[in-house]
């Protein structure tokens, strides 16, 4: 019984070392493991103009503006910060106005986003078309504003999960 | 519990269990994807695209849920030194890197159409990568030592020092941004998949567990018996080795053999 006890010591220690040297790891490369910036962390870490990164948040409703030669403009906010992007190819079928979106791309001199490639992203909401409609006629659910349903405050849901709150 | 660490009682139950899994897997997982491809409406926004969701998530789910049961076969392994917690934990890795590997797939050609891509480097993708090749890893480890009693001590620390990935992948999502969007079932305040999709996602859900449940059983079982065959065939050989030498010396010294 008391080498038992002496392993299972062992396996219980050695876990929970491991657990704090992964966390300890986590945090420090927490930066790295980010996969985009979101309007406001622009703003707040200020990356040097011309580097290749990613920016996320939501198109903004209105903010599409689509020219002939295949050239898109939208707006990406974070309800807080936007910013202007430009972009020119095929957007993924996702890509909607008050719908998440990633793009990678170059800071430019005059502050806006030049993206080489964009991806959509979307939410963690699935419901059939009907009840999003009927949603939508009740007036409880406003996507454009990327506001979730019977959320009518808080901001999208994608936007503030750095700051771990929001559910 | 207690009862199960008894190898010999443990391959009996099994055995008699095993039909009856693999039926009622295959009743669900029918019913499951019935629900799922032809009765549950399309989704808002992904319109029928959303139907991979019924064979990705619970890929996930399993893939995760295997490897926690090898970690707990591990713990016992280590701590109280059960055979048929090391057996059940080979015979579930393939099983799990089988679900891993599904769902890497499926998610894949779902990222396709909604994301605009197969593949991004995000928290969420990537951790379930390194679950994947901790399956192959310990995999190879077991084949790559020959003593199975050392194989199953290394391989238990590895299964133990990988459990570390498994709250990685599940908060993901919440501790970093990703491409991947956040938990809808289990998360806090509820499940955000309206009841029509939701449901068959759960039956798929529990098709899989009993599907695993039929894979690692038989797995196990099939595990057991080798291990009983390489002791026997190991017992044999001893005593073949100590009967010959027993010969030879005794011929070395009979007269006969003088002679």
């Amino acid at each position: 019984m008391r080498r038992r006890t002496q392993r299972l010591w062992f396996v219980v220690g050695g876990l929970s070392v491991l657990s704090v040297a992964a966390a300890l790891v986590l945090s420090a490369m927490s930066d790295n493991l980010v996969f985009f910036y979101s309007p406001t962390d622009l703003i707040k870490k200020a990356p040097p103009v011309g580097r290749m990164l990613r920016i996320g948040g939501l198109v903004e409703a209105g903010s599409v503006r689509r020219s002939d030669d295949g050239s898109v403009a939208f707006v990406v906010t974070d309800t807080n910060k936007t910013l202007a992007v430009s972009y020119h190819g095929l957007l993924p079928d996702l890509f909607r106005e008050g719908q998440g979106v990633v793009a990678q791309g170059r800071l430019q001199p005059d502050g806006t986003f030049a993206a080489a490639e964009v991806l959509a992203r979307h939410d963690e909401n699935y419901m059939p078309p009907e009840v999003a409609k009927a949603l939508k006629d009740q007036g409880m659910w406003h996507p454009e504003d990327g506001k979730k349903p019977g959320q009518q405050t808080a901001p999208a849901a994608m936007l503030d999960r750095p700051s771990g709150g929001g559910q | 519990m207690f009862q199960l660490a008894n190898p010999r009682r443990f391959y009996d139950l099994a055995q008699r269990l095993e039909p009856w899994v693999w039926a009622i897997a295959a009743i669900l997982l029918s019913y499951g994807l019935y629900l799922g491809l032809i009765v549950s409406p399309p989704d808002y926004q992904q319109g029928e695209t959303v139907r991979i969701m019924f064979v990705h998530v619970p890929a996930a789910w399993i893939a995760m849920m295997a490897y926690s049961g090898m970690a707990v076969a591990s713990i016992s392994s280590l701590i109280w030194r059960h055979v048929v917690a090391d057996l059940f934990a080979k015979a579930s890795a393939p099983v799990g890197a089988g679900f891993t590997f599904l769902a890497l797939v499926t998610g894949s050609l779902w990222g396709r159409p909604m994301w605009g891509t197969y593949w991004v480097w995000d928290a969420r993708l990537t951790s379930v990568l390194i679950l994947f090749f901790l399956y192959l890893g310990y995999m190879a480890l077991w084949s790559a030592i020959e003593d199975q009693t050392k194989a199953a001590r290394a391989a238990a620390v590895l299964c133990l020092v990988g459990a570390i990935n498994l709250p990685i992948i599940k908060f993901s999502v919440d501790w970093w941004n990703t491409l991947h969007q956040p938990a809808s079932v289990a998360r806090l305040g509820g499940p955000s998949i309206h009841p029509a999709i939701l449901t068959p996602l759960l039956v798929m859900g529990i098709a899989y567990m009993v599907l695993y449940l039929a894979m690692v059983l038989q797995r196990t079982r099939i595990e057991i018996l080798e291990h009983r065959l390489a002791l026997a065939l190991a017992a044999d050989a001893s005593r073949a080795d100590r009967d010959t030498s027993t010969l030879s010396h005794r011929s070395a010294h009979s007269p006969e053999g003088a002679l």
